[in-house]
């Protein structure tokens, strides 16, 4: 490591570079919880007063949903879940979205929360139905992602004889959901709705669950709204104590290596303005996580790129180095901190989170804060001030030196591929480019996924998505099919891998049936590339399971541009690097179908840097066996 | 590793125990034991829990159970401040030889006799986990058929009441 020794203060002109975009508030995340309302048990949505009005439990689920202020839900009918698809055909406010396959649904609604900021609802029967939402809300769970699940369960009085399509879909789950609920009594539909959304929305977001018997849905009931919402036990601390933010804002003044570690809970809060300006005020370095991408625009002087296994050297090194992290909803999750005992081992760290079970969970907190950092951090940014006219503005300016070097010395870049095919990582870049900031991208989950946090600029918040956490395949098609339908002025690519597109592609359909025009870029490597690149790294490149004959020279099966004509979308095929802008403009010419594209690619292309498993983050590599040299100093 | 002693006030809906239990499990943590019942307010039920776990485990199991939506309250009872009574009962053999035995060791733990047989009797004894031990190992000889334990029950001394202050918090 470095020994960071202070060289020249005038670099400190470059924290405040003029080179960053403008944030546009935009009207899409309009509609998330505002924090400071998370408190309040108000119901969401306009708050019609509803007089008691006769009905079975199907319409009042419908009539609920409604009233919460739902458009779209995705999902599929089955048994259990039948009564409530009746009412569902007749609604005006309901858009239901028929997938094909209910783990389809979940990432749908994960999408959808995810651009608007509002819960996604999907639903599914009892059984299979449900059992195959799980992987979807286990993702949620991970990601903290608002989401009501509602799924049809048999009769209350067959619960428990392995009836039929029987599956103990709450007992399944309760690992996986913020909370969850079995609804068996029509009465109770109204109130318990509203809580899910309340639950689901509020304080850190995440899955709710609720399970509704057939009996439930076919009783009679006597609907009115709004319902009270009663959860004793449910409390969400929103406003940080006073007395820890002026103690951080003490910290930060006298700190001389200070790191921003901005993570996806300032997404939640919709807190990215609030972030711009504290981050400004500090003048220190800003790191974004994975699921933190565009909350500070990439653009901007003081951003230093991912941190993280896959990250760039310097948002790496900032973290290594730093004297003092600035923790703001993010989790020290391991492939941001490496070996947790050697993650940035010099560093106080104050931490900002709405969730108390993650302050110093996995590293002790110095100044921990709990709320929301939407109330966080303008506080701490007014004591920051007040601070510095106290006692003096920090002085970065060696710290700036050490940073500016390592951020040119090793941005993030690739080298071409010796088979003479394409470059994935220059097919990602410029549909970044192509597009542009507006643009919502979609990842599964690999090398392209890392490729895709790594070189598409992101200027706003919500415009990156991928399954962080949970890390699963299949996440991109249904999920950029929910985004479509949040956001559907805006261009969604899924950027997705040859190995996860067969996972979840027949949402193309969905897709097409109902006019969610979204863009696929198959990025096909012919194998399952992350795991082949564990495979040529560390097990002698001896490829185990991972081929998958898609790619050049092999038989391709399947072949994605048939596959892509059988669904009735846009299917092209790009092998030449002279090819890829024309490819790309091509698919952003076509809006009224959905276009997949198969970028056939070097299956040797490496994800680089890379924090090899089970060591320190200062052993990062830039290219294999290649690490950065930490004591060059001018 | 220490043993804490937690009682976690929670609503008496269905699954309420599964989902304390299972959290339990998934963030492994030690369970040593689980009393469950209702408590003086209708709608909760109270749960004491003894677990192993060092200062920082503790915390985060406090934590994630506080995060679970049918949780209360949670507090911890110290031994200093707090009554903690375990309950047993043991199926022993005894017949008309031992049985005066039996029972003379049975009342100098103040247990009492609750059934009797022609070749066992049944010892009902509460208190703390040691004073239990301690009776089991001078019922041991006799041989002992059965043992039946609950968990720990554990109050806060003095005048205040856990609900009083959860619910005008709530």
């Amino acid at each position: 490591m470095s020994k960071g020794s202070p060289i020249s203060p005038s670099l400190m002109a470059h924290k405040t570079g003029p080179a960053r975009s403008v944030q546009t508030k935009s009207k899409d995340a309009a509609f998330s919880v505002n924090p400071a309302e998370a408190m309040d048990t108000r119901v969401q949505g306009p708050n019609n007063v509803v007089p008691p009005t006769e009905m079975t439990g199907s319409q009042a689920i419908v009539r609920a949903l409604e009233e919460l202020g739902v458009e779209d839900v995705f999902g599929l009918p089955g048994g259990a879940i039948l009564p409530t698809y009746d009412p569902l055909m007749d609604s005006t406010k309901l858009r239901h979205i028929l997938v094909r396959h209910e783990q389809g649904a979940g990432h749908a609604a994960e999408g959808y929360a995810m651009v608007t900021g509002r819960a996604g609802v999907c639903i599914a029967t009892s059984g299979p139905g449900a059992t195959n939402l799980v992987t979807a809300i286990a993702d949620a769970h991970m990601d903290s992602v608002p989401m009501v699940a509602i799924t049809g369960q048999v009769n209350s009085s067959v619960i428990g004889s392995d009836a039929f399509q029987e599956a103990d879909i709450v007992g399944i789950t309760m690992p996986i959901t913020k909370h969850s609920f079995l609804v068996t009594n029509a009465d109770e539909i109204p109130r318990i709705l509203a809580e899910a959304f309340h639950i689901a929305t509020s304080g850190r977001p995440g899955p709710v669950l609720v399970d509704i018997t057939k009996d439930a849905q076919q009783g009679k009931t006597t609907f009115s709204w709004p319902p009270k919402i009663d959860l004793p036990g449910y409390r969400t601390v929103v406003r940080g104590h006073s007395k820890q933010v002026r103690e951080a804002a003490r910290l930060i003044a006298a700190s001389q290596r200070p790191v921003f570690y901005v993570g996806g809970g300032v997404l939640k809060a919709d807190a990215s303005a609030e972030l711009l300006e504290l981050a400004e005020a500090v003048g220190a370095p800003v790191v974004t996580t994975l699921m933190a991408r565009g909350v500070f625009p990439d653009s901007h002087a003081q951003h230093m790129g991912m941190p993280g296994m896959h990250g760039s050297v310097s948002a790496v090194t900032a973290l290594q180095q730093s004297d003092l992290l600035i923790t703001l909803g993010a989790r020290f999750d391991d492939r941001v901190t490496g070996v947790l005992s050697s993650f940035a081992p010099g560093a106080k760290v104050i931490h900002a989170d709405i969730d108390p079970a993650e302050i110093s969970k996995n590293r002790t907190a110095d100044v921990p804060i709990v709320g929301s950092v939407k109330e966080i951090i303008p506080e701490l940014t007014e004591a920051v001030r007040s601070q510095f006219e106290s006692t003096g503005t920090p002085e970065l300016g060696a710290w700036w030196s050490v940073l500016n070097r390592l951020k040119e010395t090793y941005p993030t870049g690739w080298t071409e591929p010796e088979d003479g095919h394409v470059a994935p990582q220059q097919v990602i870049k410029r549909i970044g480019e192509l597009t542009g900031p507006e643009g919502v991208y979609v990842a599964g989950v690999g090398q392209h996924q890392m490729w895709s946090a790594q070189f598409i600029n992101y200027e706003r918040p919500r415009a990156w998505l991928n399954s962080g956490g949970l890390g699963t395949m299949g996440y991109s098609v249904p999920a950029a099919m929910g985004a479509k339908v949040g956001n559907p002025d805006r261009v969604v690519w899924a950027i997705d891998g040859d190995g996860c597109f067969q996972m979840t592609n027949q949402e193309l359909a969905t897709c097409l049936i109902n006019n969610i025009p979204i863009k696929v870029a198959i990025i096909n490597n012919s194998s399952l590339g992350m795991v082949r690149q564990w495979q040529t790294l560390f097990y002698e490149s001896r490829y185990s399971n991972t081929d998958l004959n898609t790619g050049h020279d092999t038989v391709r099966v399947p072949d994605f541009v048939k596959l892509a004509d059988a669904y009735g979308c846009v299917g092209l095929r790009c092998e030449r690097e002279e090819d890829i802008d024309a490819t790309i403009e091509k698919a952003l010419s076509i809006n009224d179908r959905p276009v997949v594209i198969d970028f056939v690619v070097s299956r040797d292309s490496m994800v680089w840097p890379m924090v090899p498993s089970g060591v320190s983050n200062d052993l990062i590599q830039i290219a294999r066996n290649m690490t950065p040299t930490w004591e060059e100093e001018d | 590793m220490a043993r804490h002693t937690l009682s976690v006030l929670v609503e008496d809906v269905p699954g309420v125990l599964t989902r304390v239990a299972s959290l339990f499990a998934r963030r492994a943590f030690n369970i040593n034991s689980l009393a469950v019942g209702p408590s003086e307010v209708a709608g909760l039920s109270r749960i004491t829990v003894v677990v192993e776990a060092e200062g920082d485990l503790l915390e985060q199991v406090t934590k994630q159970l506080n995060k679970l939506v049918n949780v209360i309250k949670i507090v911890e009872l110290v031994p200093e401040s707090s009554v903690q009574r375990d309950h047993i009962l043991v199926k022993v053999r005894a017949d008309a030889a031992t049985r005066l035995q039996v029972t003379q060791a049975a009342e100098l733990f103040r247990a009492s006799v609750v059934d009797v047989s022609t070749d066992s009797l049944i010892v009902e004894a509460t208190g703390t986990a040691d004073k239990l031990n301690a009776l089991l190992s001078v019922l041991e000889p006799f041989g002992i058929r059965e043992i039946v334990q609950s968990g720990t029950l554990a109050v806060g001394r003095g005048a205040k009441s856990m609900s009083d202050r959860a619910l005008r918090s709530a």
